[in-house]
């Protein structure tokens, strides 16, 4: 930085390095080249996108108006719907729990437990919900039995997840302090770790509740119960004016669920 | 509390949650109560569930071991699958800019900030597999109803974020501009855009790895990617090439959030 060099160049002020511009412009270009790849190896049949705007804005006119008939049916299916979100919630919780608990660093009883709790949560939580429909109704056959599992398994992970990083971040004072007055492993749990995990655990269990009712709207269009069904068999027989009604009442269930989850929220937190 | 004996002094209970009895109770019932009314409405037959168990047993059984031998097959589905979600977040990323910029209430009237935020509330209310069900109908099979179902699912979430960082910016450097007689466009290139860019582009590479996930299901109702494939194998009751699917789908989804999560480390 020699100050008494020739006459100053016309100061250009510049908010990148080049170096810095450089790692941009590979950035832009490795996008670029990464969006073309996808475009022209993707089998797209082109007259069909230019026609897309034309049958999408088709598709809502066969909607409108809604069918206002069959409006009990659609009721009876969103409250099933509801009950395999709440019924799911509820069992997943029980299950994530210990799993969680053996997926926690400082409170698994032995390493081997550790990564098979670890194994469950990474395997339960990246599997769709809608796989899992699949597979519980190859096994159990359509029925909201199938709709209640798929939707505590994938739970599971997700719950378990965030409980166990709840577990980790424990304050271990408290465990010692209890384990210090001769307690067993059980009123250590009970004392020491539930106190500290609970805010946590409604959090979580709000969160996912609110989830699921969303996870469960879908569940029917592959035979695992709720409003899907219907949804389907509105589909299957091109009654567009009653899915937009179906449509419609998911958005409301939907949107009802956000509302509950946030008072719960406010209430309990 | 001076008058209890010395024993009930010593005996400590835990605090319940909720101080009031009635009430805790009260709410104890009212859960037990939902809990008999939820079960007991939804038609669970036992005996197939009993039936079942034996069926499940087969299934695993020829689940194993997983089927890699149709490799083609299980490529292309996978390459369809994140095509679908590169180019799905690139037009849904752009659009959840101009949404976003329509449902931040600093930027924009009222009257259009109500329309912004409605159809981003649609766009997030709906699950991607209904969306794509939808499209399917509306522009048939394949992967172009994929794309669009996942642009949906795109606005839904970032743009709901990227209105929210909008509405956070300081608006101090909006009156610059303005100030400046910089119009509407000026204040977004120069007052709003550098502020809300670094956490959009976390965002987008964040919705990469969502939409990656989401790629591989829109598939199960026909519109492109491995999903088609999986519902066919187990349609098929191919369980082990089913299997096998999963497994990559695991890999997939466990290096794609991974490197999602490095990337955006490194961003900031």
């Amino acid at each position: 930085m020699t100050s008494t060099t020739s006459t100053p160049s016309p100061y250009r002020w510049q908010r990148f390095t080049t170096a810095q511009r450089l790692v941009r412009f590979v950035a832009y270009l490795g996008t670029v080249a990464v969006l073309v790849w996808a475009v022209r190896d993707l089998d797209i049949y082109w007259p069909w996108v230019w026609d897309a705007p034309v049958q999408i804005r088709d598709l809502f006119v066969r909607m409108s108006p809604p069918k206002l008939t069959g409006l009990v049916p659609i009721g009876q299916a969103l409250i099933e719907t509801v009950h395999i979100a709440t019924l799911a919630t509820v069992l997943s919780l029980l299950l994530a729990l210990p799993t969680a608990y053996l997926a926690a660093q400082n409170t698994t009883p032995h390493p081997a437990l550790l990564w098979l709790a670890r194994l469950i949560v990474v395997s339960t939580r990246s599997v769709n919900t809608i796989i899992w429909a699949l597979l519980f109704v190859a096994i159990f056959g359509p029925g909201v039995v199938a709709g209640i599992l798929a939707i505590a398994f994938r739970s599971i992970g997700f719950v378990g997840k965030l409980m166990a990083e709840a577990i980790e971040e424990i304050d271990k004072r408290q465990v010692e302090a209890i384990e210090a007055t001769g307690a067993g492993r059980g009123k250590v749990v009970l004392y020491g770790i539930v106190p500290q995990v609970l805010p946590a655990f409604f959090a979580v269990a709000i969160l996912r509740w609110d989830i699921n009712i969303r996870e469960s709207t879908v569940l029917g269009l592959v035979g695992a119960g709720g409003i899907g069904l219907i949804l389907q068999g509105a589909i299957d027989l091109f009654d567009w004016q009653t899915v937009a009604t179906v449509l419609i009442a998911i958005l409301g269930v939907v949107v009802l669920g956000e509302f509950v989850s946030a008072a719960l929220r406010r209430r309990v937190l | 509390m001076s008058v209890a004996s010395p024993a009930a002094r010593r005996t400590w209970r835990r605090p319940p949650a909720i101080a009031n009895p009635y009430l805790r109770y009260g709410l104890y019932g009212l859960i037990a109560a939902y809990l008999v009314w939820a079960v007991t409405s939804l038609q669970v037959s036992w005996e197939r569930v009993v039936q079942g168990i034996p069926r499940a047993v087969t299934i695993f059984g020829r689940a194993l071991p997983p089927d890699f031998s149709r490799r083609s097959l299980l490529v292309d589905g996978f390459v369809e699958s994140i095509q679908i979600a590169i180019i799905a977040t690139f037009l849904g990323v752009l659009l959840s800019v101009v949404l976003g910029i329509l449902a931040a209430r600093n930027v924009v009237p009222r009257a259009v900030y109500l329309v912004g935020r409605a159809i981003i509330a649609v766009a997030r209310s709906f699950h991607p597999v209904i969306v794509a069900i939808i499209f399917v109908k509306a522009v048939g099979f394949g992967p172009i109803a994929g794309i669009l179902t996942l642009i949906v699912y795109s606005i839904g979430f970032v743009g709901k974020l990227m209105a929210e960082a909008i509405e956070e910016i300081d608006p101090g450097q909006v009156e610059a501009v303005r100030a400046t007689g910089g119009g509407f466009l000026k204040v977004l290139a120069y007052a709003v855009f550098p502020q809300v860019l670094p956490r959009q582009v976390g965002l987008s590479i964040y919705q990469l790895d969502s939409n990656l996930r989401a790629s591989a299901i829109v598939g199960i109702v026909g519109a492109g990617g491995i999903g088609g494939t999986l519902t066919n194998a187990f349609k098929r009751f191919d369980y082990d090439f089913a299997f096998a699917i999963l497994i990559v789908m695991i890999a997939i989804i466990l290096v794609s959030e991974a490197l999602s999560g490095r990337i955006r480390k490194g961003l900031t």
